[in-house]
């Protein structure tokens, strides 16, 4: 098979899971709402809430990826799957493109309704002309996250402890992520004087760190669940 | 080959005949595969040492294995049954010693051979929250299989009426066993490595099972059975070995069968 069509293969199998289980729609997706709500409680200050929106947006977005990465390996794991696709011989570059693209429809959603969650939360004002930056902004983030989502949710699928091993590993790395989304999100909404012309270096930065993940994750995760 | 049983049966050709076993037999029972009647050793392990956790479960292993047998291996708990057939499928990294498999040398790439054989190990390998069908269809679609041969595999194992639709998750473990076994099928693959493969069926789910691995066997695939549920799966198989402390000694006499 090729890689494309293996790597659809087993996006396919992952959204169907979803389709079929309901978990980030009825349970990753409270959760990040409960987040944002507690962020709420916490800040308790309207003018402070919408001027640090953007990066509590995006705080909530990886806590919520956690979740969702745990639970794409844990169904591998749970009946030894994965082991059961490298007997197969299905090609390990396949499995990591598919379920990253699985895992990054996903994350588009999460991130969609944490952003609406901001605009009735904190009076985040989304206006025509910051859409552009926003969306771009949106898709490089999401796929970078997807990309180390999956190549360390492999990597620590096999590991003892890997519920608390998974966050260990994965917030430092994606920390140019978070950095690079928050500017660019202040950049395109605006927020504390913040124009947008601001935000594409950091839409950069993330493309950058999208494409060596994209690339280190397609060689490497096969010899990180073989061994 | 020192250590090698060759109890009652036809000295195997050890020859890697790539062109012979080089992909060209795919075992879906909806046609027949004509076996060769040249023998040609499928597996053929030479002295092969493995270690795993640095425990040494394979120590000079020796075995050959031709087309269209079914070998059982039994042996105690621990003695490595499990590790021979995990080597075989490719997952067992070889400390020493030579071991062919479908004609792939394993020192040399232990990958290439993954996609022609089918491993069923204590774990099935399925989704729970998918059904039946979707994971049928799934493993089918590794291997390019087509709607027909999925739902024939299905057929086989007696899940394509009412619980081709209900979630994995909600079935009996033999039920479990059972869709595993047509995923087995499905994959059409030429060595099947089978790991007490009768554990948690009922009757007919072990009936089901001899048939299918009978049919494989009589369609040019090759069985390895690791089983203590001797009486069956020796009733099964075609040629009985014996593993202990990692290395596959004769088997006590009347250890030929069928």
């Amino acid at each position: 098979m090729t890689l494309v069509a293996v790597a659809r293969l087993v996006a396919a199998k992952d959204l169907r899971i979803e389709w079929r289980s309901r978990v980030v729609l009825n349970q990753v997706m409270p959760f990040a709402a409960l987040v944002m709500i507690l962020f709420a409680f916490a800040l308790d200050n309207d003018a402070a809430l919408t001027r640090v929106a953007p990066g509590l947006v995006w705080l909530a977005a990886l806590f919520s990826m956690l979740v969702v990465v745990q639970r794409s390996f844990a169904v591998e794991a749970a009946d030894g799957a994965l082991d059961a696709l490298r007997v197969a011989g299905v090609r390990s570059d396949g499995i990591f493109l598919g379920k990253s693209a699985a895992l990054a429809l996903q994350l588009a959603v999460l991130e969609a309704v944490l952003l609406l969650a901001a605009v009735v939360l904190y009076q985040v004002d989304i206006g025509a002309g910051s859409i552009p930056l926003l969306l771009v902004t949106f898709v490089a983030a999401t796929l970078g996250l997807s990309f180390v989502g999956t190549l360390y949710g492999g990597l620590a699928s096999g590991a003892s402890g890997r519920e608390t091993l998974l966050p260990l590993l994965m917030l430092p790395v994606v920390a140019p992520v978070l950095i690079g989304a928050t500017r660019a999100t202040e950049a395109a909404l605006g927020t504390n004087g913040a124009s947008s012309s601001e935000g594409w270096p950091w839409v950069g930065l993330m493309v950058l760190f999208g494409v060596l993940f994209g690339a280190g994750g397609t060689l490497a995760f096969g010899s990180l669940v073989d061994e | 080959m020192a250590g090698s049983l060759e109890v009652g049966h036809p000295a195997p050709v050890t020859c890697h005949l790539t062109d012979a076993i080089g992909g060209t037999t795919r075992v879906g029972f909806t046609e027949a595969v004509s076996v060769s009647s040249v023998s040609v050793a499928v597996v053929d392990l030479r002295g092969v040492v493995a270690v795993q956790g640095g425990f040494p479960v394979l120590a000079g292993a020796d075995l050959a294995v031709t087309r269209g047998e079914i070998v059982l291996l039994r042996g105690p708990n621990g003695a490595g049954k499990t590790s021979l057939l995990r080597m075989c499928a490719g997952l067992l990294p070889i400390e020493r010693g030579e071991a062919s498999v479908l004609g792939h040398d394993l020192t040399v790439d232990r990958t290439a051979v993954r996609r022609r054989v089918g491993l069923l190990g204590h774990a099935n390998g399925l989704y729970g929250d998918l059904t039946v069908a979707d994971n049928v269809a799934f493993w089918g679609a590794t291997v390019g299989a087509s709607a027909d041969e999925i739902a024939a595999s299905m057929r086989r194992m007696g899940l394509a009426d009412r619980l081709r639709d209900v979630k994995v998750g909600a079935l009996s473990a033999g039920q479990r066993r059972r869709t595993a076994l047509a995923c087995l099928v499905a994959r059409r693959a030429e060595l099947w490595l089978l790991d007490e493969p009768h554990a948690g069926l009922d009757a007919a789910g072990r009936d089901d099972l001899d048939a299918t691995l009978r049919d494989a066997a009589a369609s040019g695939a090759t069985v390895l059975v690791a089983s203590h549920e001797l009486e069956r799966a020796g009733a099964l198989a075609t040629r009985v070995v014996e593993v202990v402390g990692g290395v596959v000694r004769a088997p006590a006499a009347g250890g030929e069968v069928g």
